[in-house]
């Protein structure tokens, strides 16, 4: 496929239409979904229903009553070719999730550090090296599908899935890291546990990240995880954030 | 009003319109799985067409009314109503007051949800913009899980002239009058290019079953397998209502109130938006077959449905309105007002009720 046919606007029924800039997981894909994301969220345009941003697609949802659909979806092609995409991926934010690595945390730490090869520390070390990129949100409830993690620490997934896994459990399956946000079964290789509620359906902004934020992960000890559940609890946590400089390489 | 569940029934749930505006961050929408029937049986009571009602499935609850009165209809599926053992057809309101027991006695027509709406609406905190239940994340509704006995729950604020409501029924012309063995339409896409040409013409000529697997978050559908050209997976996106997604099997799913935000299964089409409560009425074991509509058609088809609506409301105001004024718009659309109803006078400060019946 040549770089022309992009973007394409997809038919997804009588009240959604998929704006699609490419077939691939990569930065400068995602960024173009997240400028016409931040286009439209800033036209505020009457009719729209919601945004779902996703890897290399915008999904907008509106209200064929209220919206004329042909004009609408013109208006959505014009706006798709022109976005500027600027720097809007490598900007950004960079939330700090402070993990607690291993132990009662993160009990398939081992499994990591016998299937790499490499001792614990160093796949700590690799583990929070990166600035990971949130591409979208979906599967549950805040779940984020994060993209750049070190591919020397990739292990499948464990052959036999837990029936609940804890919220705040930072995971590996094969070559994607990710948090559970809520309590939920799944097969990840659990490597450590983050105090920071991920999600929270009482909050004004129920998730912590959005799509197209960049996260970090911060070693913290067990008396560091007890003492900011702490702080949580009490409300006087204060999230870490940083600005984005530099793409990674 | 305030009601106590003596009987929750097989799975009966606080819904809403859904959940909108949180799928960007991986929050399913829920919400009522026909919503024709939801916002219906509102405008019947005079609520907002988005506040809460029960959706009840296949074997309804026995509730009872233990504080208050207020008004009720039944729509959607017809699951033999009744309060304190009298029968009331759907889309009828009827009064409810303490001591009233409300029950349903079984699948009587077609359709498996019923919508139980109170005037006011049920009153549970509205998390992330709605009342909805979602029973995977335990959220929303009656503590985020489907009503059990015991329960007691109370309605909302309800119109101020809620009891000029009572008695008012809503004629066939303004349903949707579904038929089971009407074939569904879709639009085709987003993926419909994953497949081959003789894949998109099994979808589309050959009959499906719903399986049992088929819940408030999708049906799973068995018959031939459709064809893939390529491959079945796809980056994954987001999962509008009513998708019919086609993983490697070649077996159609067809996403409902429930289904996940996003996915990465080849979609090779999406039901157009009246079409999906048609389909959320039927059962396992019942038939599918497919129709290609244009987009256009599919938008004509939701705008029509909505017209429905539109007539219910107008409708409705003419019932409650009083009789002076009533006597002239009525007359302007006889087809369609009751043959029959009450109206409430209040004169020199006493209450009084009046019977009316056409006799054209």
């Amino acid at each position: 496929m040549t770089e022309q046919e992009w973007p394409k606007l997809l038919c997804a029924g009588d009240s959604c239409i998929v704006v699609e800039f490419g077939n691939s997981i990569s930065l400068d894909v995602n960024a173009r979904v997240q400028a016409l994301r931040h286009v439209l969220e800033a036209k505020n345009i009457s009719g729209i229903q919601e945004l779902v941003p996703t890897y290399r697609s915008l999904a907008v949802y509106f209200d064929p009553v209220k919206a004329e659909p042909s004009r609408f979806r013109s208006l959505l092609e014009r706006l798709a070719s022109t976005t500027d995409v600027g720097l809007s991926s490598e900007k950004g934010k960079v939330i700090v999730i402070p993990v607690c690595y291993g132990g009662e945390f993160g009990p398939d730490l081992q499994n990591v550090v016998k299937h790499t090869g490499l001792a614990e520390e160093e796949v700590i070390k690799r583990h929070s090296a990166p600035d990971y990129y949130c591409y979208m949100l979906g599967f549950t409830p805040g779940f984020s599908y994060l993209g750049g993690m070190d591919e020397t620490i990739a292990t499948p997934r464990l052959s036999e899935p837990r029936e609940r896994i804890p919220a705040g459990s930072v995971g590996i399956a094969g070559k994607q890291t990710g948090i559970y946000p809520i309590d939920s079964p799944g097969g990840w290789q659990l490597i450590g546990r983050t105090p920071l509620p991920m999600f929270d359906a009482n909050r004004e902004s129920p998730t912590l990240v959005d799509a197209g934020f960049w996260i970090r992960f911060h070693p913290i000890s067990p008396e560091e995880y007890r003492s900011i559940e702490e702080k949580i609890f009490h409300g006087n946590y204060t999230l870490e954030f940083h600005e984005k400089g530099e793409m990674p390489a | 009003m305030k009601l106590k569940v003596m009987q929750p029934g097989m799975l009966t749930t606080v819904q809403d319109e859904g959940r909108w505006g949180f799928q960007g961050k991986g929050m399913p929408v829920a919400g009522a799985m026909d919503l024709f029937a939801l916002r219906s049986g509102n405008i019947m009571v005079g609520n907002d067409e988005g506040a809460a009602g029960l959706e009840v499935t296949v074997l309804g609850p026995t509730l009872s009314v233990v504080d208050g009165c207020g008004t009720a209809v039944v729509t959607g599926a017809d699951l033999d109503f009744s309060v304190n053992g009298e029968c009331f057809p759907c889309n009828v309101v009827v009064e409810v007051k303490e001591g009233d027991h409300l029950s349903f006695s079984g699948v009587k027509g077609n359709g498996c949800r019923a919508y139980l709406i109170f005037s006011g609406g049920i009153d549970v905190p509205v998390i992330m913009g709605s009342r909805s239940t979602y029973l995977r994340a335990h959220l929303g509704g009656l503590e985020g899980r489907a009503l059990k006995k015991g329960d007691t729950f109370s309605t909302g604020e309800p119109h101020v002239l809620w009891e000029r409501f009572i008695g008012f029924s809503c004629p066939a012309s303004f349903l949707p009058g579904r038929q089971l063995d009407q074939p569904l339409r879709v639009v085709m896409g987003p993926q419909d290019d994953a497949f081959t040409d003789r894949g998109i013409e099994t979808f589309l000529s050959q009959t499906y079953t719903i399986s049992d697997s088929a819940d408030r978050m999708g049906y799973r559908l068995e018959g031939p397998v459709i064809e893939h050209s390529g491959a079945a997976d796809i980056i994954s996106d987001a999962i509008p209502l009513g998708t019919i997604q086609i993983p490697g099997h070649g077996q159609p799913i067809a996403m409902l109130a429930d289904r996940q935000t996003t996915g990465g299964y080849t979609k090779i089409a999406v039901l157009c938006t009246p079409d999906i409560g048609a389909l959320a009425q039927r059962l396992p074991g019942q038939k599918v077959r497919f129709q290609k509509i244009s987009f256009e058609d599919a938008v004509a088809a939701t705008r029509k449905e909505r017209s429905l609506l539109d007539g219910i409301h107008q409708l409705v105001a003419t019932w409650i309105t009083p009789i002076a004024s009533s006597t002239q718009t009525t007359s302007t659309i006889l087809e369609d007002t009751p043959r029959s109803g009450m109206w409430r006078l209040s004169i020199d400060g006493t209450g009084h009720t009046v019977h009316w019946e056409r006799l054209d």
